[in-house]
C-alpha cells in the first residue's frame, strides 16, 4: 500500500498519527552519535557537579544535537498535521459514533483466535486528537529553549518523541491490547525521563519509584485485560463497548472472584482496569510517585501531567466507561462496584491532594498535587456517570496544566538565570543583600521550622541539577521568589491565565465550565437523593475551594511583592531564541486555556448559553455518541445551585488567597502566614500526610525487619543451633563408625571413583582432536542407524527378491 | 534413455569416493575437494530425480541452485580457515590441528 | 536395459570422467594435479546435467564450480604451498575409511538396485516426460512469494556473510 492510499483513505489515515514521533525516536537514536565522554565535573557540562566526581557523561556533537531537535520537532509536527486531518475528517462524518473510522489487521495469531491491532476514530478519540498533538507540539517547542543548555538534549528529544508516539498510539488504538502497549511504552519513557538527570540520586530514585508504583497497578490491569479476553474473546473497543449483547453478558456473568457476593465479571474487570488507572493517574493510594516525578526536566512534567501519561489513565477509564456502567445506571441511582470505586477514590483523592497542595512551597510540587487533585475530579465525575463532564475536564485540564507547568518551568529557568547572575556579580548586589541574612540561607527557612534542610526524605528535596554543590539555594522554592511579574511579564500573565483557569474563575476560563459541569451532574444526582453524588458534590466543592486558594497563594508568592532574594531580582529568561521558544507555547496555551471552555457551555446558561450553544451543548452533543444509544444520558437540566456553588468556591478561594498573599505580599524573612494559621496541621499537610513515611514503615521497614529476624533469630539461632546440635551428635556417631568406615566403606567408595577414573583415562583417548577420526565415527554411526531403521521398518524384507 | 538407477549408482559412487577423500586425505585443501565431490553427488541425485519424477515443476533445479550457493560459501569460508591455520601453524596437515582434545 | 544409442555412450563416457576424476582427486599426491582431476570430474557432472535436460544448471556448474570454486581451491593450494609433497598422502585411518566408505557404497547399491530388480521390481517410471519445464519457470519460482523467494533472499545473505567472514578470517592481523 502506498503512502497516498494511507493519506486518501480516512479509515487508514489514523495509522499515520503516531508514525512521525516514533520515526523521530528511531532516527535520533540511530543517527546521533555519542560523540565522546566528558567528566561530569567539566565546565562543558555546566561545571556544577562536584557530586559526580569521576562520573563520565556522554556529549553529542553540536550537529547531532541540532539534527535531533529538528527531527523531533518535525516528527511531532507531522503527527499534529495528520491529526488535524483526521479530526477534520471526523467532524465531516455524519453520526460519528454510530459510524466510525476503523481499520484492523491481525497481529498475533493464537491458535483459533488472533489478537488484532487497529485504529479507531470515534468522538472520544477525536477530542483527544485535538488536545494531545497540540499540547505535545507546544511542549516540544518549549523544550528547544528549556533544554538548550543540556548536553543530552538529543537524548531528551528522542525520549519525548517516543513518549508522544506512545501516547498517540494509545489514543488511536482500537483495542485494549494496543492501548496497553502504548501505556507500557509510556511507563518506560516516564522512567527514563524522570531519571533523565541520572547522576542525581534523587532523580534515579524517583524514576524507580514511579516505575515500580505504576508497575504494581499495571500488572493488575493486565489481569483485567486477560480476564476480559477470556470472557469475551476479543479486546476490540467496538466489539465490547458498543455491543449491547457483550455488555449484557459481562454484566450478568458472576465474577471469578467474589462472584458469590454479587460481583459481576464486568465489575471485576472494571475494578482491575481502574486499579491500573489509579497507578497511572496517580490516585490515592498509588499517588506517591507523581510528586517525585518532578525530578525530571520541566517539559517532562508537563508531558506527564498534561498531555500524556496521567491523561492516558483517565482516557482509559473514560474509554472503558460502558463496561463499568454495565448492569447499573448511575443516573437512576444504580451504582455498580467499579463506579462506586471510581467515585470514592476520585472524590477522596481530589480533596486529599488539594489539602496537601496548600502547604507545599515547591512551585512544581504544588502543581503536582493539584494535578492529582484534578484527576480525582475526573475520576469522581466518571464514577457518578458524568461521562461528558469527565472528558471535558480532561481536555481543559490538559491545556491549562501544560501551561502552568511550562510557566513554572520558565520561572525556575529564570531563577537559575538569576542565580548565575548573582554568582557572576557577587559583589555588585549589595542592595539586595538584606540585612541580617547571608545570600545563601534564608531566614524564611529557619522560621518555617521544617524547610528543606530538615527533611530526611531526599526525594522531597528538589534541586535542579544546575544548582551548585554545597549551596542550598533552591530555585523551585516559592519562598525564594517574589516580584517576578516585573522581570518576567509574559510568564506572569500566562501563569495568571492558567492559574485562574485551574481555580475555575467564573465565566471566562475553561476550568470554570468543565468543573461547573461536573458539579451540575453531581448536584442533579444529589437532588434525587443519591449518596455517591452527594459525597462527590461536597468533596469536590471543598476541593475546588482549596484549589482556588492554593492557586492564589502560588501566584502571590511567586510574582507579587518585592523580590525576596537577589536571585529573584535577577530572574529573567534572557533574550533570543531560548526566550522566544519558551514564551510562544505559553501564549498559545493560554489562549486555549480560555477558549477551550466555550465549546461546552450548557445551552440554558444565561447569555453565554445563547452565544456559544444556541442549539445544544456542542461538546456534549459531539462526544455523547461515543456511547451506545442506550447509555447516552441527557445533560442535567440547568440549575442555579451548582453554578452558584462554583462561583462561591472559586471566588471565595481566590479571594481568600488574594487577601493573604496578593494584597499584602510576603516580604523576605517573613514566615508564611499559613504556618501560624494551620498550627499543628501544617506539618501534616506539608509532609503529605506522611504517606511516604507510612509506606516506608508499613511496606519497606517490615520487609527489612523480617529479613533481619529471619537472618538473626531463625537462621542463626534456630536453624544454626539445631544444625550445631545435629552436627555434634553426628560427629559422635561418626567417630563410632569411623573404624567401620575406613576399611569397608572407603574400600568400596574409593574403588568406584578409581574405576571410573581408570575407564575415563582409557576412554578419553577416543577424543583425539583429529577431526577426520570423529567424522569416521559419525559415518559409521550413521550407517548403523540407517541399517537399524531399515531393518525395523521392514524395508529390507519387502524389497528382498 | 538411461535408466534412473544408473545415475543414482554413479552418484553413490561419487559420494563414497568424496567421502573417502574427506576421511583419509591429510591435506586440508584435499579434504575440501572431497566435500565438493560429495556435494556434486547430491546434485546429480537431485537433478536425476527431478528429470524422471518431477519434470513439470522446477523444484529440483531450485534446490540444486541453492546447493551451488552453499557450496560457494563453504569453499570461500573453508579456504579462508585453511589459510588462517596455515598462517598460524605453518602447516595444512589436518592431524597437526588437534589441540581441541583432552 | 541399456539401449546402445548415443545417449548411453555419452553417459558411460561421462561416468568414466566423473568417477575417474574423483579417484584421481582422492589419490593423487600432487594437489595441483588433484585439482585438475576434480575439474575433470566436475565437467562430467555438468555433462550429466546436459543429458538430464538441465542445460542451465550445466552452465552454472561450469561457471561456479569450474570457473570459481576450482580456481579458489587452486589459489588455496598455492597460498598454503600444499603442492610440496607430504611424505604420506593419507592418514593412519585410511584403511578404516576405505572399509567404511565401501560398506556405505554397498549399502547404497543394494538400496538402489533392489527396488529395480527385487520382487516388486521396476519401480522406476518407464515413461519419462519428454517435455520439461524451462529455465524461465525456475526464474519465476525463485522470486515468487509462493515459491522460494525467502530462501533466495536468505541465500543472498549467506553469500554476503560468507564473503565478509572469509575476509575477516583470512585477513592478516598485522
Amino acid at each position: 500500500m502506498s503512502l497516498n492510499e494511507f493519506l486518501s483513505n480516512p479509515n487508514l489515515l489514523p495509522w499515520l498519527v503516531p508514525v512521525g514521533p516514533l520515526l523521530a525516536f528511531f532516527i535520533i537514536m540511530l543517527l546521533t552519535n555519542r560523540a565522546r565522554l566528558i567528566p561530569a565535573t567539566s565546565p562543558e557540562y555546566g561545571g556544577h557537579h562536584p557530586d559526580y566526581e569521576g562520573m563520565l557523561v556522554p556529549v553529542v556533537s553540536e550537529g547531532s544535537r541540532l539534527v535531533s531537535v529538528l527531527v523531533g520537532l518535525l516528527g511531532i509536527l507531522t503527527a499534529w498535521l495528520i491529526s488535524l486531518r483526521v479530526v477534520g475528517d471526523a467532524f465531516s462524518v455524519a453520526h460519528l459514533g454510530a459510524t466510525v473510522r476503523n481499520s484492523t489487521i491481525p497481529w498475533l495469531a493464537t491458535g483459533s483466535t488472533s489478537f488484532n491491532m487497529g485504529v479507531l476514530v470515534d468522538p472520544l478519540t477525536t477530542i483527544m486528537l485535538v488536545m494531545v498533538p497540540l499540547a505535545c507540539t507546544m511542549i516540544f517547542i518549549y523544550s528547544i529553549g528549556y533544554m538548550a543548555h543540556d548536553p543530552r538534549q538529543s537524548r531528551f528529544f528522542a525520549l519525548i518523541s517516543l513518549f508522544a508516539g506512545a501516547m498517540l498510539t494509545l489514543v488511536v488504538a482500537d483495542n485494549l491490547l494496543l492501548l496497553f502497549v502504548g501505556w507500557e511504552v509510556m511507563g518506560l519513557c516516564s522512567y527514563l525521563l524522570i531519571g533523565f538527570w541520572y547522576e542525581k540520586e534523587s532523580a534515579y530514585k524517583a524514576a524507580i519509584k514511579a516505575f515500580t508504583t505504576t508497575r504494581v497497578a499495571d500488572v493488575i490491569m493486565l489481569l483485567g485485560i486477560a480476564y476480559l479476553y477470556a470472557e469475551t474473546g476479543t479486546l476490540s473497543f467496538r466489539d465490547i463497548l458498543y455491543n449491547e449483547e457483550v455488555l449484557q453478558h459481562l454484566a450478568t456473568t458472576p465474577a471469578l472472584l467474589l462472584g458469590g457476593a454479587g460481583l459481576t465479571a464486568a465489575g471485576l474487570i472494571g475494578i482491575f482496569l481502574i486499579i491500573g488507572t489509579i497507578g497511572k493517574s496517580a490516585q490515592f493510594p498509588l499517588h506517591v510517585w507523581l510528586p517525585d516525578a518532578m525530578e525530571g526536566p520541566t517539559p517532562v512534567s508537563a508531558m506527564i501531567h498534561a498531555a500524556a501519561m496521567v491523561s492516558a489513565g483517565i482516557y482509559a477509564v473514560i474509554r472503558m466507561y460502558p463496561l463499568f456502567e454495565a448492569g447499573g445506571s448511575p443516573h437512576a441511582g444504580l451504582f455498580t462496584s467499579p463506579l462506586l470505586l471510581l467515585s470514592i477514590v476520585g472524590a477522596f483523592t481530589a480533596i486529599f491532594a488539594a489539602t496537601i497542595a496548600v502547604a507545599q512551597n515547591d512551585v512544581k510540587r504544588v502543581l503536582a498535587y493539584s494535578t492529582i487533585s484534578q484527576l480525582g475530579f475526573m475520576m469522581a465525575a466518571l464514577g457518578i456517570g458524568a461521562y461528558i463532564a469527565a472528558a471535558f475536564h480532561l481536555i481543559t485540564h490538559a491545556f491549562f496544566k501544560a501551561l502552568l507547568f511550562m510557566a513554572s518551568g520558565s520561572v525556575i529557568h529564570g531563577m537559575e538565570h538569576g542565580e548565575h547572575h548573582v554568582h557572576e556579580h557577587a559583589h555588585d548586589d549589595d542592595q539586595y543583600a538584606l540585612p541580617g541574612h547571608a545570600p545563601m540561607t534564608l531566614p524564611a527557612h529557619s522560621a518555617d521550622g521544617h524547610g528543606h534542610d530538615s527533611h530526611t526524605d531526599t526525594a522531597d528535596h528538589v534541586p535542579e541539577p544546575h544548582t551548585e554543590h554545597g549551596h542550598h539555594f533552591d530555585p523551585q522554592d516559592m519562598l525564594n521568589m517574589g516580584g517576578l511579574r516585573k522581570t518576567m511579564p509574559v510568564t506572569f500573565i500566562t501563569f495568571l491565565v492558567g492559574g485562574l483557569s485551574l481555580a475555575g474563575f467564573p465565566l471566562l476560563t475553561a476550568g470554570f465550565w468543565s468543573k461547573d459541569e461536573i458539579l451540575a451532574d453531581a448536584y442533579y444526582g444529589l437532588s434525587h437523593g443519591f449518596g455517591p453524588h452527594a459525597l462527590v458534590f461536597v468533596l469536590l466543592a471543598l476541593a475546588a475551594f482549596l484549589t482556588a486558594f492554593y492557586t492564589m497563594r502560588q501566584l502571590g508568592l511567586t510574582f507579587m511583592g518585592e523580590p525576596r532574594t537577589p536571585e529573584a531580582a535577577h530572574a529573567d529568561l534572557g533574550q533570543g531564541l531560548v526566550s522566544f521558544t519558551m514564551t510562544l507555547p505559553l501564549v498559545i496555551l493560554a489562549f486555549f486555556a480560555i477558549v477551550a471552555g466555550f465549546v461546552g457551555v450548557p445551552p440554558e446558561f444565561p447569555l453565554f448559553g445563547a452565544i456559544f450553544s444556541p442549539e445544544h451543548n456542542p461538546f456534549h452533543h459531539f462526544v455523547i455518541y461515543t456511547l451506545l444509544p442506550e447509555m447516552q444520558a441527557e445533560a442535567p437540566p440547568f440549575n442555579w445551585f451548582p453554578v452558584l456553588t462554583s462561583f462561591v468556591v472559586a471566588l471565595g478561594g481566590l479571594g481568600l488567597g488574594y487577601l493573604v498573599y496578593w494584597r499584602k505580599p510576603l516580604v523576605a524573612g517573613e514566615p508564611d502566614p499559613l504556618v501560624a494559621f494551620l498550627g499543628p496541621l501544617h506539618p501534616v499537610l506539608k509532609n503529605k500526610y506522611y504517606v511516604d513515611e507510612l509506606y516506608a514503615r508499613v511496606f519497606i521497614a517490615p520487609s527489612k525487619a523480617f529479613a533481619r529476624v529471619a537472618s538473626e533469630v531463625i537462621d542463626r539461632g534456630l536453624i544454626d543451633g539445631t544444625l550445631h546440635l545435629i552436627a555434634r551428635v553426628a560427629t559422635w556417631i561418626g567417630d563410632l563408625f569411623k573404624v567401620l568406615n575406613v576399611w569397608l566403606i572407603d574400600g568400596v567408595g574409593d574403588s568406584i571413583p578409581e574405576l571410573v577414573a581408570l575407564f575415563g583415562a582409557w576412554f578419553r583417548r577416543i577424543q583425539t582432536g583429529r577431526i577426520q577420526q570423529y567424522l569416521l565415527l559419525v559415518a559409521l554411526a550413521a550407517i548403523l542407524i540407517a541399517l537399524i531403521f531399515a531393518a525395523s521398518s521392514g524395508m529390507l524384507v519387502q524389497a528382498a527378491p | 534413455m538411461v535408466p534412473l538407477w544408473a545415475y543414482l549408482l554413479v552418484a553413490a559412487a561419487l559420494f563414497c569416493l568424496g567421502m573417502y577423500g574427506v576421511l583419509s586425505r591429510r591435506n586440508a585443501v584435499a579434504v575440501l575437494m572431497g566435500i565438493e565431490l560429495m556435494l556434486n553427488a547430491v546434485n546429480i541425485n537431485l537433478v536425476a530425480f527431478w528429470r524422471y519424477l518431477e519434470a513439470q515443476t522446477m523444484n529440483g533445479q531450485a534446490f540444486v541452485a541453492f546447493i551451488f550457493v552453499v557450496a560457494a560459501a563453504e569453499a570461500a569460508v573453508g579456504l579462508a580457515i585453511v589459510i588462517s591455520i596455515y598462517r598460524n601453524r605453518r602447516s595444512v596437515v589436518i592431524e597437526d590441528v588437534d589441540i581441541m582434545k583432552w | 536395459m541399456f539401449e546402445f544409442n548415443a545417449q548411453t555412450i555419452a553417459f558411460l563416457v561421462l561416468t568414466l570422467f566423473v568417477l575417474g576424476g574423483a579417484l584421481g582427486v582422492v589419490t593423487t599426491r600432487n594437489l595441483v594435479h588433484a585439482t585438475l582431476y576434480m575439474v575433470l570430474s566436475l565437467f562430467g557432472v555438468a555433462g550429466f546435467f546436459v543429458l538430464l535436460s538441465a542445460p542451465f544448471l550445466a552452465a552454472v556448474q561450469v561457471l561456479v564450480y569450474i570457473g570459481a570454486i576450482s580456481i579458489l581451491i587452486i589459489f588455496g593450494v598455492m597460498l598454503t604451498r600444499s603442492m610440496t609433497h607430504l611424505r604420506h598422502v593419507h592418514n593412519a585411518q585410511w584403511v578404516a575409511s576405505g572399509v567404511v566408505t565401501s560398506l556405505l557404497f554397498v549399502l547404497l547399491m543394494v538400496g538402489i538396485i533392489l527396488p529395480v530388480w527385487g520382487v516388486n521390481g521396476a519401480q522406476t517410471p518407464t515413461e519419462v516426460a519428454d517435455v520439461v519445464a524451462d529455465t524461465a519457470v525456475m526464474g519465476q519460482l525463485l522470486v515468487s512469494p509462493n515459491g522460494y523467494v525467502l530462501p533466495f533472499e536468505v541465500a543472498s545473505l549467506l553469500l554476503t556473510a560468507a564473503m565478509i567472514g572469509a575476509i575477516v578470517i583470512a585477513r592478516d592481523d598485522e
